[in-house]
């Protein structure tokens, strides 16, 4: 072998081992690029959950206070039949839902108490003969067919098992609109989840279908609620 | 740290990963689907408590009772009044159209005022205070000249208390101009009063009738009551009575017939002849009635001494089954066999007036037809037609006149009805475009139109408009924007009829003597008035004898008083029927078989029953080789009211074809044009011309060609308007010799390739 050979050579183990730590450097580069490419997936990962979570439902929904302040609470110590002193049955069997002002000045006339909310409402509405805008909580959407006779008559069904013990709320809480479809946030639930702890929580289709399921035995068919 | 591609693909996939891992793309899904299942813009009917109200129909003269369904105060459904004695809980397709008649887009919404040229469509708003002021003002002017009887009005009845507020305001400014929008009605006014002595209303016991022997009759193509003719015939059927349907064309009602016969148009006078020849010879006819009842049957003598032939001598030497025969194109066994049926029958009646009776007849044919009936003794009869005693309710003390109101109401009307000419007749409306458009100066300075729009349903529209344009100050009443409204001055515009209260009397054709009340089914939708309480205010901003002759404050008031203690039960039922009186006294008033009133000699167009006189059609055989017929259908409403959307879709395209009319042409006829299904075609007559499409139909006569009415609006809106042809501005009237109405029942016309 030549020296020159012998530089080759040397040449060669330089360059091999220049070769290895070059590697080496490299596999460094690569374990913390790596990193970041974990980082950035968990960055936007959790940036989207978050969004996803806690941004969505507050963009997704307005809202709005009721037109008045009023009790429930109050109310149904007042009345004798219970929720249906108010939200009745008309003699044709339909529920006629939320009262008309007509309800209200059955009472409501005359200022009743000193509450400034009251004094309002009776300047507003009733002495101008205004009907009371009322933001519907359980309103479904048009596509939806509901009749209360044949859940509260026939099936005898509570009217809390649905609305839940609104009987003691002393307030209205805020009434929240889908700004897409304008149904209001009790259908869906406040659970964004779709979670429900009560039955009452939530009133979408799948909440329909799994009482039915249990009590009728059916989840149904369409055409029992979208005619 | 460097950050690079494949941190931001990292950062993507995390977000995307970490979206799926929360409710977001699922919720937006579901918003989604309700969304797009749930179009804003798509109306969600109103919910609310339901409540009906009960009322009558005011679209045609039937007057059924009708109940609207609401739900809080919007009205969402006419249904038929169960228990209602014309209706009984049932309904035509324009009567349950309705409401698109209140809340569709034809209303006018607020009184108006033209500013533009007549007809341009440039309208000013106007409040009622003020255009009340400014016609009051130009009526008084009017009055002021002398010439009170230039005031003229326009209407479909002389019935109703809205109807005689407006005809009282001409009696007090002094006018007898008070026009009635012609009908088979009037006819048949005319024909009882000269044969029977008596001018009631004409009612056809039909249901209870075995022989129904009808002269062109559209019974089941919308005649007089349409739903009550329905429910007729499934007694018929049910009874077995058969029906005999004589006309040129195969419309609904010859086809649902128990026989068609198929005549030639304009002689059906001569076959009531050939039937009466029949029944005389064979001594069929009730001898009893017409020895007991009956005058002018056999030899009679005039008040002068001079002897004339009897009915039944003309009918016998004239009137052979060989002679009807070739006047009408029937077979003489047919015209045999016809006369033999109807007068072996128990309970026969012959009626006549073509299509739904919208037009009139003429007296010839009236009369000749009435007389069948007087020889089975059909009158005032189970049965038979009866004549049912005008409505009295409305009892208003004589209103004071001064000299310029009884010197103007002692004037000859401006259509001739009740003068030398034509004394029978109570209006002609018919010969006002003649009349306005032979003289320089119009004979009416102001018209005033309510519940008609003449210049859609009269005759020879060009003619009307150009009568109508000489006619300085033009005031309609209509509560939709139709073609004479849109021609007029001044739109006072009237509550519709789900909107106010309205009386209405006993329609034509019905056997009960009834009145009925229509009241407002909605609060008014807009700035409108009733009619009635409209002319209360023109009165009373007249002032003098004109205010005092309308002492009521407002139309409510009126009609309150006017109908008195049956009020309260028209308000909680909405009609009241007339208890019968005791059996029809038949024997104090003959059946006049000579018709002395218009069978004299001192007259130059004397007409007698057993006469028949055929009526020449206008124009040149040669020029104008076919002859068109005019039919009516259900589905097409003809009158003062246009046809609502709803009802427009139902009609077939054999009479609509997109927006062309279709003609009913015989194959044959058409072969010899070379024509085809489909054609278009150029319709022409003396009068007009159009285009149309060729419909063949084995149904029609050759020679002849079928329109139907009610189509070719110009005005109304986008679903009514520019659709098909009117045939009423195809033909000129031609006014019966005698009775002064309208007999058209035909045009020449002659088709030619598009």
């Amino acid at each position: 072998m030549s020296a020159s050979d012998d530089k080759l050579q040397e040449g060669a183990t330089d360059s091999a081992i220049n070769a290895v730590s070059r590697n080496h450097e490299k596999n460094e580069q690569a374990d913390n690029a790596g990193g970041i490419v974990i980082l950035f997936f968990i960055i936007g990962l959790a940036a989207s959950m978050i969004v996803g979570w806690i941004v969505f439902p507050k963009l997704l929904y307005s809202q709005k206070d009721q037109p008045i302040s009023f009790s429930h609470a109050i109310h149904n110590l007042e009345v004798e039949d219970g929720c249906e002193s108010c939200h009745f049955f008309r003699e044709d069997g339909t529920f006629s839902g939320v009262p008309k002002l007509e309800q209200c000045i059955d009472c409501h006339e005359e200022v009743q108490g000193e509450s400034a909310d009251e004094a309002y409402f009776v300047e507003e509405y009733v002495n101008k003969g205004r009907e009371v805008p009322w933001l519907i909580y359980s309103r479904q959407p048009d596509c939806v067919f509901f009749s209360h006779a044949a859940h509260v008559k026939k099936g005898e069904m509570e009217c809390n098992t649905c609305h839940g013990p609104i009987e003691d709320s002393d307030n209205l809480k805020p009434y929240q609109e889908n700004r897409l479809t304008g149904v209001s946030r009790d259908i869906w639930g406040y659970n964004i989840g779709g979670f429900k702890k009560n039955i009452w929580d939530r009133m979408k289709m799948d909440d329909c279908a799994e009482c039915h399921k249990k009590s009728l035995g059916v989840k149904d068919a369409c055409f029992v609620c979208h005619k | 740290m460097k950050i690079d591609r494949r941190s931001f693909l990292a950062l993507s996939i995390g977000s995307t990963a970490g979206i799926h891992l929360t409710p977001l793309p699922w919720k937006l899904m579901d918003d989604m689907s309700i969304w797009t299942q749930n179009w804003p813009w798509t109306p969600v009917p109103q919910d609310g408590a339901a409540s009906y109200v009960n009322s009558v129909c005011g679209l045609c003269t039937a007057g059924c009772g009708i109940r609207v369904r609401k739900i809080e105060n919007r009205a969402v459904k006419i249904e038929g009044l169960p228990g209602h004695p014309v209706n009984d809980g049932r309904i035509c397709s324009l009567g349950l159209s309705g409401l698109q008649l209140l809340y569709g887009g034809t209303r006018v919404k607020t009184p108006l005022k033209r500013i533009g040229e007549r007809g341009a469509g440039q309208w000013q708003k106007i409040s009622w205070k003020q255009v009340i002021d400014e016609i009051s003002k130009k009526l008084s002017e009017q009055r002021k000249s002398g010439n009170p009887q230039t005031l003229g009005a326009i209407c479909n009845s002389d019935r109703g208390t809205t109807s005689h507020l407006l005809n009282r305001f001409l009696t007090v400014y002094g006018s007898p101009n008070f026009l009635r929008t012609p009908s088979v009605q009037s006819s048949y006014e005319i024909a009882t009063t000269i044969m029977n002595g008596s001018s009631g209303t004409v009612g056809f016991d039909l249901e209870n009738s075995d022989y129904i022997l009808s002269f062109g009759s559209g019974l089941l193509d919308g005649w007089v009551s349409p739903v009550r003719m329905i429910r007729a015939h499934s007694i018929w059927k049910d009874k077995k009575a058969r029906v005999v349907q004589i006309e040129p064309r195969l419309s609904h009602t010859a086809a649902k017939a128990d026989q068609w016969i198929a005549i030639k148009p304009g002689t059906n006078a001569a076959l009531a002849l050939g039937i009466a020849h029949v029944i005389i010879k064979e001594k069929l006819y009730d001898k009893n009635f017409v020895e007991k009842y009956g005058f002018g049957f056999e030899e009679w003598k005039d008040e002068k001494g001079q002897t004339h032939k009897g009915f039944k001598q003309s009918v016998l030497e004239n009137y052979t089954p060989a002679n009807v025969a070739e006047i009408t194109g029937i077979d003489v066994a047919a015209i045999i066999s016809v006369a033999k049926d109807f007068a072996k029958s128990a309970k026969p009646v012959a009626l006549c007036g073509s299509g739904d009776g919208g037009a009139p007849v003429n007296l010839n044919e009236m009369m000749a037809v009435h007389a069948l009936n007087a020889l089975k003794g059909a009158i005032n009869n189970k049965g038979g037609l009866q004549i049912v005693p005008n409505p009295d309710y409305i009892l208003w003390p004589e209103s004071e006149m001064d000299k310029t109101a009884s010197k103007g109401i002692q004037t000859e009307r401006v259509d001739g009805a009740g003068g030398k000419k034509y004394a029978q007749a109570r209006s002609l409306l018919n010969r006002l475009p003649e009349v306005i458009n032979a003289s320089s100066e119009s004979p009416l300075q102001t018209l005033l139109v309510y519940n008609a729009n003449p210049i859609y349903t009269m005759a020879d529209s060009v003619a009307v408009k150009e009568a109508f344009s000489k006619i300085p100050l033009i005031v309609s009443f209509s509560p939709y924007m139709d073609e004479t409204a849109s021609y007029s001055d001044y739109i006072l515009p009237n509550h519709t009829y789900l909107e106010r209260y309205e009386d209405s009397a006993t329609p034509y054709g019905s056997v009960q003597q009834l009145i009925s009340l229509a009241r407002p089914v909605v609060d008014p939708l807009f700035n409108t008035k009733q009619t009635g309480d409209v002319i209360i205010s023109l009165a009373k901003a007249m002032g003098g004898h004109i205010a005092k002759a309308f002492p009521w404050k407002n139309y409510r008031a009126c009609l309150e008083k006017t109908l008195g203690d049956k009020w309260k039960t028209l308000a909680e039922h909405g009609y009241i029927v007339a208890k019968k009186d005791k059996a029809p006294d038949t024997a104090s008033a003959k059946f006049d078989f000579a018709a002395q009133a218009v069978n004299t000699d001192s007259k130059n167009d004397a007409v007698a029953p057993a006469d028949f006189k055929p009526a020449d059609l206008d124009g040149d055989v040669t020029a104008f080789p076919l002859v068109l017929i005019p039919y009516d259908t259900m589905r097409l409403a003809s009158g003062f009211v246009g046809t609502p959307p709803f009802v427009i879709k139902t009609v077939g395209d054999y009479i609509l074809k997109e927006n062309d009319s279709c003609v009913d042409i015989n194959p044959q006829t058409a072969a010899k044009l070379g024509l085809t299904e489909g054609n278009k075609v150029i319709l022409t007559t003396p009068k007009n011309k159009a285009s149309v499409r060729v419909h063949l139909s084995e149904g029609i006569l050759p020679g002849l060609i079928a329109l139907p009415r009610g189509l070719g609006h110009s005005a109304y809106d986008k679903f009514l308007a520019g659709k098909g042809v009117n045939f009423n501005a195809l033909y000129a009237p031609m006014t019966d010799p005698v009775s002064g109405l309208d007999m058209t029942w035909g045009v020449r016309a002659k088709i030619s390739k598009a």
